[in-house]
């Protein structure tokens, strides 16, 4: 029975309540809006049906969800699928009511909508039906025996995470991974559960087996190198993951932490993904460098919407100045949109329009007939023609071209939609400035705590500083205390070398190839210590029949020299704690844990060699301050006393990089070795709290290296700042590399130390 | 003695100037101090000697040297003959005795304790001795030491020791700005300057992934091949990857980099 609504109902509205004939309450407060949308996109026959299935929903006992979403849901999916689609599905919910399965219907209705556009077809939209009911049949009650009342533990969960999965992988894909988990975890209900609502990890590593596409996972570095080679640029991606925004699909955008993609992109138009990826980076790139933020007060929202479309262009145009190769890309990306496709009586054009417009300016052959599409195409390459024009400028042809385009009929609810979207660009957000908007940046400073702590250990060593300002060394300016690091659990680090077991075995091979064969012999010596047979001969030979004899017939031996003393420099501030950047560390360690692991992995190389070795620590609280921790001696060995040292390692303060690389190297100084190199790990550059100029520790560290290098120090960084490109070659010369992949620190930095002297 | 005239370079080589190397290179010649460039490979130092030597109109002695290469290789030996051993001098005593400019290619490459035979030439003794023969020589007047170095490879082991260092004037040589670029690449091949353009373009874009991956850019050299191939008909893409990509890495993601970067030069 309809409840009577206390205020006028149209008669019409009425019939359709008592057609409905339900109950809810909750529903009676929807159904007004659910049903203005249903007549805005069903038939006649449609609403009958509509309303004949929101009852039995209604009726069926389970609650007033079901009946809700239909209703909320149905418009759209019946615009999505044509609404004969009804009957099939339907019939699949009886098939679950029917069964123990009941609790599962309301995600699956929930979940409709966004299935369905996934799908986009009756025809798969029965195949994952099918799929789903092949499931139902054969986890349910199929537990140990026990008897056939119990419910498929898995099919709610599946049915919750089914737009994402279908966003990931095709029908085909996810039959495949439903399959797997049948397979394994028909008769364990937790673990059906988790691996179909994806928490467990062979779950998540099945999905990927079958997922399509170019992830931004896998190309990361690409993208990087991308930026860098092409553009000189940098930036952090972030990835934003279509699973938790199905309806709004999510655009890419850049702010100040850095540039977001997609996680995912399908070759598309005969553009691969990675290119893809590619053509958004370009076109991102092109607003950072082309783009002044201009006020938006000053402009309707169809003027923006123009400025944004004409803007975009021109910097896309700007960017294939520099790679024509670019326009291939663009071209099959951006939509074409068919000059009629639109009834401008019966839907908003104005997207259409400025698609029209763009695709025309893009594509030199388009074939549009619109005088004033091809009058603003023209002059907006007119206006390119004389440089590199303005955004300004890109406004005013905006202002321009809506005032001799528009209709009435832009105002139109309905915007025609098909065809408008240019999806490798960007959400243009940095593009406009706010009037009323403060200063939202209030300068943040941060307070830093100069805590004066218990100085304990050897009495302080003095170093001086560089001033470039005078050119001069202010003598005894820094403080330098020297102290054995506390002591961890050597555990610890077993345990590390342990996880890397794999690269361990790796690195040996390595490491054998370099070590000090015994005594090597060396041939063709005019002098030696005795003479070579084999050649001695040759040459007698060569002197009897007349012709020149080699005079390098004797042979010496010696010892090969692998004659090496290492310093390691640990940076030890406070940056370290942080996690390690960028996406793809699902790992969640600190840089600090990372350059743990590395240092570990690189000292038990060094040990494996025989080097002569050392590592310290530093770190500063001002110049008068500056800490030098001790972790590993020339004289120690690779024992549980380094190790614990190194489990203990923390990470806090400044940077003072100079006073700690004299320091080190007074040590590395004192030994006998060929070839002194110290190896500097830092995460940043140079810095103290008591230092405003940020030059003046990275041209004290500059000349630092000079004065290593006169003692006959080889130093070298790694450097694990992205942005190290800034300074690391103002300190370091050519003697560095950046680390743009943190997680791979551990296998890097052996490998660099092993090339490094080989 | 020997034919000077064997040893001059007889036609101009081109060589375009990226600042005032010859007029520097010139006081240093009029000083007889021994001169050290520096640079990455490719980016012209063999062809600026070769050229300072035609401007000088003095006799060149080239010698690239390497790893097997002993002192004798440079300083000269005794060979065997039928009647009895005659004394050859080798490249560095000659270019001593006729005068010449003597360049030592790569040094790193050669053994340090093959390198020290050089420092008496370099200061003012300007003598060389030959233990074996016996014989002191006194370096010609017009006699001048060049060698030439590459930093940039990453290893403490192929570094000069200090005490050869602090013998030589020295120049930093690196690969020119775009537009000397273009201009070298197309005169020295005689393509067009819009295509030298572009490959300069997809140099820059190797070299700014210096550090990252790639120990040294696309070279000048390169680049003249590139040209080179193009010239003799090659499709400008096929050509880049084959002179430009593949010589240098073997990493995947930057070759696929700089394979983009091709295609998105030449469209
Ligand atoms: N400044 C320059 N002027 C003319 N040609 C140059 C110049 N720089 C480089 N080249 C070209 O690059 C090639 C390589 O230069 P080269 O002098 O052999 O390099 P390097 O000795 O530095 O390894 C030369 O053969 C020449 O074609
Ligand atoms: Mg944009």
């Amino acid at each position: 029975m309809s409840e009577a609504p206390t205020e006028y109902e149209h008669p019409l509205m009425k019939a359709y309540r008592e057609q409905l004939g339900c109950g809810f309450p909750q529903v009676a407060e929807v159904f007004e809006d659910c049903m203005a949308e249903a007549l805005s996109v069903l038939s006649r026959e449609g609403i009958d049906a509509y309303l004949e299935y929101a009852h039995f929903l209604c009726k069926m006992g389970r609650g007033v969800e079901p009946v809700l979403i239909f209703l909320e849901e149905w418009p759209s999916i019946a615009t999505t699928l044509g609404e004969s689609a009804l009957p099939a599905i339907a019939d699949f919910i009886r098939k679950m009511w029917k069964s123990p399965n009941g609790r599962a219907i309301v995600p699956f209705l929930q979940s409709l909508a966004a299935t369905s556009r996934r799908l986009h077809s009756q025809e798969q939209m029965q195949d994952y039906m099918d799929l789903a009911l092949a499931f139902m049949e054969r986890t349910t009650g199929s537990i140990h025996g026990i008897h056939t009342t119990f419910a498929s533990p898995g099919l709610p969960e599946f049915f919750k995470q089914s737009p994402y999965l279908l966003n990931q992988v095709s029908i085909a894909g996810l039959k495949n991974w439903v399959e797997y988990g049948i397979r394994n975890y028909g008769d364990h209900p937790e673990r059906q559960r988790d691996y179909f609502s994806l928490q467990s990890a062979d779950s998540r590593a099945m999905l990927q087996k079958e997922r399509h596409g170019t992830l931004l996972v896998d190309n990361e570095r690409k993208l990087d190198l991308y930026l860098r080679g092409l553009w000189r640029e940098d930036a952090r991606f972030v990835p934003y993951s279509l699973k938790f925004d199905e309806l709004r699909k999510p655009i890419p955008y850049y702010d100040k932490l850095g540039i977001r993609l997609p996680d995912v992109f399908d070759d598309r138009n005969g553009v691969a993904g990675i290119d893809r990826y590619r053509a958004v980076l370009a076109h991102i790139v092109g607003h950072r460098r082309w783009t002044t933020a201009i006020f938006a007060d000053n402009y309707s929202p169809f003027q923006r919407m123009t400025i944004e479309f004409l803007e975009d262009s021109r910097v896309e145009y700007l960017a294939m100045r520099q790679y024509p190769g670019l326009r291939r890309i663009f071209m099959a990306l951006h939509p074409a949109p068919a000059e009629d496709a639109c009834d401008p009586e019966k839907e908003s054009a104005v997207r259409h329009r400025l698609a029209m417009l763009s695709r025309a300016i893009l594509d030199p052959n388009h074939t549009y007939k619109t005088p004033h599409i091809i009058e603003f195409a023209q002059r907006f390459h007119a206006l390119m023609a004389q440089g590199e024009s303005s955004t300004q400028a890109m406004a005013e042809l905006a202002v321009a071209f809506g005032a001799k385009t528009r209709r009435q009929s832009d105002q139109l609810p309905k915007i025609h939609f098909k065809d408008t979207e240019v999806d490798y660009r960007d959400d243009n957000r940095q593009m406009w400035k706010f009037i009323e908007e403060g200063d939202e940046e209030e300068a943040f400073d941060q307070q830093r705590k100069i805590e004066l702590e218990e100085i304990t250990g050897l009495p302080p060593r003095h170093y001086a500083e560089w001033d470039y300002n005078s050119q001069t060394y202010r003598p005894d300016w820094v403080s330098v205390y020297e102290a054995l690091h506390p002591k961890g659990n050597p555990a610890h680090i077993d345990q590390l070398l342990i996880k890397h077991a794999a690269l361990a075995k790796r690195l040996k091979r390595m490491l054998d190839l370099l070590k000090p064969q015994d005594k090597v012999r060396i041939r063709y010596q005019e002098e030696g210590s005795e003479l070579d047979l084999d050649v001695a001969l040759r040459s007698l030979i060569d002197y009897k029949s007349g012709a020149t004899p080699d005079p390098r017939i004797n042979m010496s031996h010696k010892t090969s020299g692998r004659d090496i003393a290492v310093m390691l420099l640990l940076d030890l501030s406070e940056s370290l704690n942080e996690k390690a950047s960028g996406p793809g560390d699902a790992s969640g360690q600190t840089i600090l844990e990372l350059s743990q692991e590395a240092v570990s992995l690189l000292a038990w190389a060094v040990d494996k060699l025989g080097d002569p070795f050392a590592i310290g620590g530093f770190h500063s609280n001002t110049r008068h301050d500056v800490r030098y921790l001790h972790i590993k001696g020339y004289s120690e060995r690779w024992d549980d006393e380094v190790k614990g040292r190194l489990a203990a390692m923390e990470a806090a303060y400044s940077t003072r990089m100079g006073a700690a690389m004299r320091h080190a190297a007074h040590y590395l100084q004192a030994q006998k070795a060929d070839k002194k190199l110290m190896l500097i790990l830092t995460d940043g550059e140079p810095s103290d709290v008591d230092t405003k100029d940020e030059r003046l520790l990275i041209e004290d560290a500059r000349q630092a290296v000079k004065e290593l290098d006169q003692q006959g120090i080889y130093t070298y960084c790694i450097n694990l700042d992205p942005k190290a490109d800034e300074y690391v070659a103002d300190i370091f010369g050519k003697q560095y590399t950046v680390i743009d992949n943190i997680q791979r620190l551990p296998e890097r930095l052996p490998q660099l130390f092993i090339a490094l002297t080989k | 003695m020997t034919d000077k005239d064997q040893y001059k370079i007889r036609k101009e080589p081109f060589y375009q100037a990226q600042g005032k190397e010859i007029a520097l290179y010139e006081a240093a010649y009029a000083a007889r101090l021994p001169v050290m460039i520096k640079g990455p490979t490719g980016c012209g130092k063999s062809r600026f000697v070769e050229y300072m030597a035609w401007k000088l109109n003095k006799p060149l002695i080239t010698v690239a040297c390497n790893e097997d290469m002993t002192a004798s290789d440079l300083v000269g030996r005794y060979i065997l003959e039928a009647n009895g051993t005659r004394w050859l001098d080798g490249p560095l005593t000659t270019a001593a005795r006729i005068g010449a400019i003597c360049y030592l290619d790569e040094i790193v490459e050669a053994r340090q304790d093959t390198t020290v035979v050089i420092h008496p030439l370099t200061d003012h003794r300007r003598t060389l001795p030959l233990d074996k023969k016996g014989e002191l020589i006194e370096a010609h007047a017009d006699f001048q030491m060049v060698i030439s170095y590459n930093p940039g490879y990453q290893s403490l082991l192929k570094d000069l020791k200090q005490s050869t260092k602090q013998r030589f004037t020295a120049f930093e040589f690196d690969y020119p700005d775009a537009q000397l670029e273009t201009g070298i690449v197309a005169k020295e091949t005689g393509t067009d300057e819009a295509l030298a353009a572009k490959l300069v373009k997809i140099g820059a874009t190797a070299r700014n992934l210096k550090g990252h991956g790639l120990d040294e850019g696309i070279s000048t050299r390169l680049l003249v091949y590139a040209a080179t191939l193009i010239k003799g008909g090659v499709e400008p893409r096929d050509a880049c990857r084959m002179a430009l990509v593949r010589p240098i890495t073997d990493d995947a993601d930057i070759r696929d980099t700089l394979d983009h970067a091709i295609d998105a030069t030449f469209a």
